[in-house]
Protein backbone atom coordinates (compact mmCIF):
# COMPACT_ATOMS: atom_id res chain seq x y z
CA UNK A 1 0.00 0.00 0.00
CA UNK A 2 1.37 3.19 -0.81
CA UNK A 3 0.19 6.83 0.56
CA UNK A 4 1.70 8.74 -2.06
CA UNK A 5 -1.03 10.61 -4.69
CA UNK A 6 -1.65 10.71 -7.55
CA UNK A 7 -0.66 14.43 -9.75
CA UNK A 8 -3.23 14.53 -11.78
CA UNK A 9 -2.23 17.88 -13.60
CA UNK A 10 1.36 17.20 -14.13
CA UNK A 11 -0.13 13.33 -15.02
CA UNK A 12 -2.44 15.41 -17.71
CA UNK A 13 0.34 17.83 -18.63
CA UNK A 14 2.28 15.05 -20.03
CA UNK A 15 -0.32 12.95 -21.39
CA UNK A 16 -1.61 15.50 -23.55
CA UNK A 17 1.92 16.76 -24.27
CA UNK A 18 2.89 13.28 -25.93
CA UNK A 19 -0.15 13.45 -28.07
CA UNK A 20 1.65 16.24 -29.45
CA UNK A 21 -0.51 19.12 -28.01
CA UNK A 22 1.34 22.43 -27.16
CA UNK A 23 -0.79 24.58 -25.00
CA UNK A 24 -1.42 22.86 -21.01
CA UNK A 25 -4.53 23.14 -20.19
CA UNK A 26 -5.20 26.37 -17.53
CA UNK A 27 -6.98 24.77 -14.19
CA UNK A 28 -9.06 27.23 -11.90
CA UNK A 29 -7.22 28.49 -9.40
CA UNK A 30 -8.31 30.91 -6.38
CA UNK A 31 -5.84 31.86 -3.69
CA UNK A 32 -8.76 32.95 -1.44
CA UNK A 33 -12.14 31.17 -1.08
CA UNK A 34 -14.89 31.50 1.10
CA UNK A 35 -16.66 29.30 3.42
CA UNK A 36 -20.55 29.51 4.97
CA UNK A 37 -20.96 27.51 8.00
CA UNK A 38 -24.51 26.11 8.68
CA UNK A 39 -26.86 28.27 10.16
CA UNK A 40 -28.90 25.76 11.61
CA UNK A 41 -28.19 22.28 12.93
CA UNK A 42 -27.70 19.37 10.02
CA UNK A 43 -31.21 17.58 10.96
CA UNK A 44 -32.95 20.40 9.72
CA UNK A 45 -30.72 21.32 6.42
CA UNK A 46 -31.75 20.38 2.79
CA UNK A 47 -29.07 19.17 1.18
CA UNK A 48 -28.22 18.65 -2.43
CA UNK A 49 -26.12 17.07 -5.39
CA UNK A 50 -24.00 18.72 -8.17
CA UNK A 51 -22.17 16.24 -10.34
CA UNK A 52 -20.18 16.16 -13.34
CA UNK A 53 -22.44 13.04 -15.13
CA UNK A 54 -25.56 13.59 -16.69
CA UNK A 55 -28.46 10.39 -16.30
CA UNK A 56 -28.82 8.53 -19.37
CA UNK A 57 -32.49 8.74 -19.21
CA UNK A 58 -31.65 12.73 -19.35
CA UNK A 59 -28.91 12.03 -22.75
CA UNK A 60 -29.94 13.22 -25.66
CA UNK A 61 -27.13 10.83 -27.69
CA UNK A 62 -25.19 13.66 -28.40
CA UNK A 63 -23.41 15.50 -26.36
CA UNK A 64 -24.05 15.98 -22.44
CA UNK A 65 -25.18 19.33 -21.07
CA UNK A 66 -26.29 21.42 -17.95
CA UNK A 67 -29.04 19.68 -16.97
CA UNK A 68 -31.32 19.80 -13.83
CA UNK A 69 -33.14 16.71 -12.58
CA UNK A 70 -35.80 15.29 -10.51
CA UNK A 71 -34.83 14.51 -6.70
CA UNK A 72 -37.25 12.52 -6.34
CA UNK A 73 -36.39 9.68 -8.84
CA UNK A 74 -32.86 8.12 -8.66
CA UNK A 75 -31.07 7.19 -12.55
CA UNK A 76 -30.56 4.23 -12.94
CA UNK A 77 -27.36 4.96 -14.35
CA UNK A 78 -25.59 7.69 -15.94
CA UNK A 79 -23.65 8.67 -19.30
CA UNK A 80 -19.72 9.08 -18.32
CA UNK A 81 -18.28 7.75 -21.15
CA UNK A 82 -16.74 11.84 -22.06
CA UNK A 83 -15.86 11.99 -18.62
CA UNK A 84 -12.19 11.28 -17.55
CA UNK A 85 -11.98 8.61 -14.43
CA UNK A 86 -9.87 5.51 -14.57
CA UNK A 87 -11.75 3.32 -17.33
CA UNK A 88 -9.23 0.37 -16.64
CA UNK A 89 -9.15 0.33 -12.69
CA UNK A 90 -13.02 0.48 -11.90
CA UNK A 91 -16.53 1.39 -13.55
CA UNK A 92 -19.28 3.34 -13.14
CA UNK A 93 -22.36 0.89 -12.90
CA UNK A 94 -23.43 1.63 -9.15
CA UNK A 95 -24.68 5.27 -9.61
CA UNK A 96 -23.96 5.12 -5.46
CA UNK A 97 -20.41 5.02 -6.25
CA UNK A 98 -20.15 8.84 -7.00
CA UNK A 99 -23.63 10.01 -6.76
CA UNK A 100 -25.19 9.62 -3.05
CA UNK A 101 -28.51 10.12 -3.39
CA UNK A 102 -29.81 6.47 -1.95
CA UNK A 103 -26.90 7.18 1.16
CA UNK A 104 -28.65 10.92 1.45
CA UNK A 105 -32.27 9.23 1.46
CA UNK A 106 -31.01 6.83 4.50
CA UNK A 107 -29.36 9.82 6.62
CA UNK A 108 -32.84 11.63 5.84
CA UNK A 109 -34.75 8.76 7.11
CA UNK A 110 -32.50 7.91 10.00
CA UNK A 111 -33.14 11.79 10.81
CA UNK A 112 -28.93 13.21 10.45
CA UNK A 113 -29.90 15.25 7.59
CA UNK A 114 -33.44 17.57 7.14
CA UNK A 115 -34.09 16.31 3.51
CA UNK A 116 -32.95 16.16 0.24
CA UNK A 117 -34.10 19.32 -2.18
CA UNK A 118 -36.24 18.35 -4.96
CA UNK A 119 -33.55 19.39 -7.52
CA UNK A 120 -29.95 18.16 -8.43
CA UNK A 121 -27.62 19.07 -10.60
CA UNK A 122 -25.17 17.74 -13.73
CA UNK A 123 -22.91 20.12 -14.76
CA UNK A 124 -20.92 18.39 -17.09
CA UNK A 125 -17.17 19.30 -17.26
CA UNK A 126 -16.92 21.95 -19.44
CA UNK A 127 -13.33 23.40 -21.18
CA UNK A 128 -14.74 26.47 -20.73
CA UNK A 129 -14.42 28.01 -17.31
CA UNK A 130 -16.54 31.02 -18.62
CA UNK A 131 -19.56 28.86 -18.68
CA UNK A 132 -19.18 27.55 -15.58
CA UNK A 133 -18.87 31.09 -13.99
CA UNK A 134 -21.07 32.88 -16.38
CA UNK A 135 -23.78 30.04 -16.80
CA UNK A 136 -23.52 27.10 -15.29
CA UNK A 137 -22.87 28.15 -11.20
CA UNK A 138 -25.64 30.99 -11.64
CA UNK A 139 -28.28 28.71 -12.77
CA UNK A 140 -27.44 26.38 -10.02
CA UNK A 141 -27.49 29.26 -7.12
CA UNK A 142 -30.24 30.48 -8.62
CA UNK A 143 -32.50 27.67 -8.18
CA UNK A 144 -30.80 26.27 -4.89
CA UNK A 145 -31.84 29.82 -3.60
CA UNK A 146 -35.65 28.67 -4.87
CA UNK A 147 -35.55 24.98 -3.29
CA UNK A 148 -33.98 26.93 0.23
CA UNK A 149 -31.25 24.42 0.10
CA UNK A 150 -28.80 25.11 2.71
CA UNK A 151 -25.68 23.05 1.70
CA UNK A 152 -24.68 21.54 -1.53
CA UNK A 153 -22.37 18.47 -2.24
CA UNK A 154 -20.15 19.04 -5.40
CA UNK A 155 -19.27 15.50 -6.66
CA UNK A 156 -17.13 15.46 -9.66
CA UNK A 157 -16.35 12.21 -11.21
CA UNK B 1 -16.15 15.14 -2.47
CA UNK B 2 -13.60 13.63 -4.82
CA UNK B 3 -10.27 12.09 -5.73
CA UNK B 4 -8.53 14.29 -7.41
CA UNK B 5 -7.11 16.39 -4.56
CA UNK B 6 -4.16 18.08 -6.46
CA UNK B 7 -7.10 19.66 -8.41
CA UNK B 8 -9.61 20.26 -6.06
CA UNK B 9 -6.84 21.67 -4.14
CA UNK B 10 -5.18 24.08 -6.40
CA UNK B 11 -8.56 25.43 -6.88
CA UNK B 12 -9.86 25.50 -3.33
CA UNK B 13 -12.77 24.91 -2.15
CA UNK B 14 -14.86 25.31 1.19
CA UNK B 15 -14.65 21.82 2.56
CA UNK B 16 -12.77 18.76 0.64
CA UNK B 17 -13.42 15.08 1.93
CA UNK B 18 -10.39 13.65 -0.19
CA UNK B 19 -10.64 9.59 -0.91
CA UNK B 20 -7.68 8.23 -2.34
CA UNK B 21 -9.85 5.95 -5.06
CA UNK B 22 -9.14 6.34 -8.95
CA UNK B 23 -11.36 8.59 -10.51
CA UNK B 24 -14.94 7.86 -11.13
CA UNK B 25 -15.86 6.68 -7.30
CA UNK B 26 -15.50 9.46 -5.38
CA UNK B 27 -18.41 8.42 -3.26
CA UNK B 28 -17.16 4.63 -2.26
CA UNK B 29 -16.19 1.72 -4.17
CA UNK B 30 -19.21 -0.02 -6.79
CA UNK B 31 -21.80 -2.24 -4.68
CA UNK B 32 -19.49 -1.55 -1.15
CA UNK B 33 -22.25 -0.07 1.26
CA UNK B 34 -20.37 -0.17 4.11
CA UNK B 35 -17.31 2.29 2.73
CA UNK B 36 -20.34 4.35 0.82
CA UNK B 37 -22.16 4.66 3.97
CA UNK B 38 -18.61 5.74 5.76
CA UNK B 39 -17.42 8.65 2.86
CA UNK B 40 -20.94 10.04 3.33
CA UNK B 41 -21.44 10.55 6.85
CA UNK B 42 -17.45 11.76 7.25
CA UNK B 43 -19.12 14.16 4.56
CA UNK B 44 -21.90 15.55 7.06
CA UNK B 45 -19.08 15.24 9.95
CA UNK B 46 -16.47 18.04 7.60
CA UNK B 47 -20.14 19.74 6.72
CA UNK B 48 -20.88 20.76 10.36
CA UNK B 49 -17.34 20.69 11.50
CA UNK B 50 -15.01 22.81 9.39
CA UNK B 51 -15.00 26.68 10.06
CA UNK B 52 -11.80 27.54 7.92
CA UNK B 53 -11.88 27.35 4.32
CA UNK B 54 -9.77 25.23 2.14
CA UNK B 55 -10.29 22.48 5.25
CA UNK B 56 -8.90 18.98 3.75
CA UNK B 57 -10.02 15.57 5.20
CA UNK B 58 -9.02 12.01 4.04
CA UNK B 59 -11.32 9.35 4.45
CA UNK B 60 -9.44 6.21 5.51
CA UNK B 61 -10.27 4.28 2.86
CA UNK B 62 -7.72 1.95 0.67
CA UNK B 63 -8.70 1.06 -3.02
CA UNK B 64 -6.20 -2.24 -2.86
CA UNK B 65 -3.03 -2.99 -1.33
CA UNK B 66 -0.70 -3.02 -4.62
CA UNK B 67 -2.14 0.79 -5.67
CA UNK B 68 -0.73 -0.31 -9.44
CA UNK B 69 -3.73 2.08 -10.25
CA UNK B 70 -1.66 4.96 -9.18
CA UNK B 71 1.18 4.16 -11.92
CA UNK B 72 -1.62 3.28 -14.76
CA UNK B 73 -3.59 5.61 -14.84
CA UNK B 74 -2.64 8.01 -17.86
CA UNK B 75 0.61 6.58 -18.48
CA UNK B 76 3.32 7.77 -20.96
CA UNK B 77 6.44 5.67 -21.62
CA UNK B 78 8.12 3.91 -24.14
CA UNK B 79 5.13 1.52 -24.83
CA UNK B 80 2.64 3.58 -25.85
CA UNK B 81 4.90 6.86 -27.33
CA UNK B 82 3.92 6.30 -30.47
CA UNK B 83 1.04 5.62 -30.24
CA UNK B 84 -0.35 8.65 -28.22
CA UNK B 85 1.69 10.81 -30.72
CA UNK B 86 -0.25 9.12 -33.07
CA UNK B 87 -3.67 9.49 -31.57
CA UNK B 88 -3.11 13.13 -31.11
CA UNK B 89 -2.28 13.60 -35.16
CA UNK B 90 -5.63 11.70 -35.45
CA UNK B 91 -8.01 14.13 -33.19
CA UNK B 92 -6.24 17.33 -34.32
CA UNK B 93 -7.11 16.55 -37.57
CA UNK B 94 -10.35 15.76 -37.61
CA UNK B 95 -10.90 18.98 -35.35
CA UNK B 96 -9.14 20.84 -38.11
CA UNK B 97 -11.57 19.13 -40.45
CA UNK B 98 -14.68 20.28 -38.33
CA UNK B 99 -13.03 24.08 -38.10
CA UNK B 100 -13.23 24.15 -42.18
CA UNK B 101 -16.59 23.41 -42.01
Amino acid sequence: MRDDVVRYMDRSRKYYEAHGYINAYRWAHYETVPIATLSKPLKDCVITLVTTAMPDSSFSGEKDRFHIGDMSVTPDSFYTKERFWDKDATHTDDVSSFFPIEQLRRLSEEGRIGGLSSRYYCVPTEYSQRCTIEHDAPAVLQSCIEDKVDAALLIPL
Amino acid sequence: MGSAKDIVEFCGVARYLFTDFPLGNPCGRPYDLETQEGIINAAMDLLESATAPMTTVQTPYVWDETSEWKDNYMKVDDSNRALLLELGRQRMAAQATVKKR
